[in-house]
């Protein structure tokens, strides 16, 4: 089965972005849109370690998991598998906290600039489901390829970047607004992402 | 050991994960598109919420402080594996409507919030309580806005026709906008409800 890449970038980015149609991430999205540089290096973050998480995960998946193309051991001429593709979820889980801790020591070695901006945000990615959601969805795409896991991947970040960045945005402007006392907080910014997401229903059939 | 009727309500009303504390966003917004999912999702994180809940709190002399969260993390993914084994065999129907939000049950900040703030230190019948009113707490905030979205997106709630024909359904309620907004007019609400009652704190 093959895949056009670019659709494939474009359906995860903006058609089916991850936080305006699927709901995924939403915790760092409230929760880190309060300002537009912190919004843009959590979404940055968030790409470099999906990126990896969906590598890792496939191969994982792949070469070692399934059954019947997975790693075998040949124990007196019978073919023995692991046979442990249930174990999907705890595995995923500890490869994306293990490369979460290894992106963050890899940064405050070679780049302390970028550890900086970014080391607040890392140990917050370990339970943003956006990341899980990736390695899942790839998971259960029939005949997905590696490549296919990482652009995916790749796009539902870009399309992250895209949203919570324009989200800070709104919510910039948003403290200067007169609003009634209960809707303050959480609720407006929750309305407002829902304006938001009729906007983004507008990609809707943009791809067949 | 404090009341656990007490610890029952904080989780329901007190420090509703959903409505007073915003956590567990993600299932909240995705799976209320009617009020039967909407019970489905709570009832399958209360269980898993209380199971891990007493494992950690169990488990809480034997783990080593730096290594708690992964450890956290294994034993929560752990009962989520068997809960989407339990719902595959005895209720794919739901298994299907649930979907990718069933896996992703491991990454749901309650969970992990209360091993890590109440879990890892309480006793065990604590921790189960504590595990059955958050569970409680989310499930309720969780039929509530699947009814809303169902009775005003498809005019039932619970698949039952409330409705009359001629009313107009509003697709948009079913939509993902109508799950942002029901949500931000539900937290709304639950702070005026505080603000009257003289409990709100936040």
């Amino acid at each position: 089965m093959s895949f056009n890449y670019f659709l494939v970038f474009l359906s995860a980015a903006l058609v089916n972005n991850f936080l305006m149609s699927r709901f995924l991430g939403i915790c760092p999205f409230l929760g880190v849109s309060k300002k537009i540089e912190t919004a843009f290096g959590m979404g940055v973050a968030v790409t470099f370690v999906i990126a990896l998480a969906s590598a890792v995960t496939h191969l994982v998946y792949h070469r070692i998991l399934l059954p019947s193309v997975g790693w075998y051991a040949e124990i007196g001429g019978a073919k023995i598998s692991l046979n442990v593709e249930y174990l999907y979820n705890i595995a995923f889980i500890l490869i994306i906290a293990a490369l979460v801790q290894f992106v963050e020591m890899f940064l405050k070695k070679s780049s302390p600039s970028l550890y900086r901006s970014l080391g607040i945000y890392l140990p917050l990615i370990t339970t943003n489901c956006a990341v899980l959601g990736v390695t899942v969805i790839n998971k259960e795409t029939a005949g997905a390829t590696l490549m296919f896991s990482v652009i995916n991947g790749v796009g539902a970040a870009v399309g992250f970047t895209i949203v919570i960045v324009l989200f800070a945005g709104i919510r910039e402007r948003l403290e200067y607004a007169d609003i009634p006392k209960v809707f303050r907080g959480f609720p407006i910014a929750l309305i407002a992402a829902g304006l938001m997401s009729i906007a983004f229903l507008g990609f809707q059939g943009l791809i067949q | 050991m404090t009341n656990p009727m007490k610890i029952i309500k904080n989780g329901i009303w007190d420090e509703n994960p959903t409505l007073m504390q915003v956590i567990g966003t993600c299932p909240t917004l995705a799976v209320t598109t009617s009020a039967t999912n909407g019970v489905g999702m709570g009832i399958t994180t209360l269980f898993v919420l209380t199971c891990s809940n007493v494992a950690i709190s169990l488990l809480r002399r034997f783990i080593p402080d730096k290594v708690r969260i992964p450890c956290f993390v294994v034993v929560i993914a752990s009962f989520v594996t068997i809960v989407e084994f339990l719902l595959k065999g005895f209720l794919p129907e739901l298994n299907s409507a649930l979907g990718i939000f069933i896996p992703l049950i491991v990454v749901n900040c309650i969970i992990l919030a209360r091993a890590e703030a109440f879990a890892s230190k309480n006793s065990v019948a604590a921790a189960a309580f504590d595990g059955i009113g958050m569970g409680l707490g989310f499930t309720l905030a969780l039929t509530v806005m699947g009814s809303i979205r169902e009775l005003i997106g498809a005019g039932s709630v619970f698949g039952i026709e409330l409705l009359p024909e001629a009313f107009p359904r509003t697709m948009l309620m079913i939509l993902p906008p109508g799950a942002f907004l029901t949500y931000g007019f539900l937290i709304a609400l639950m702070k005026h409800i505080k603000e009257k009652t003289g409990g709100g704190n936040r």
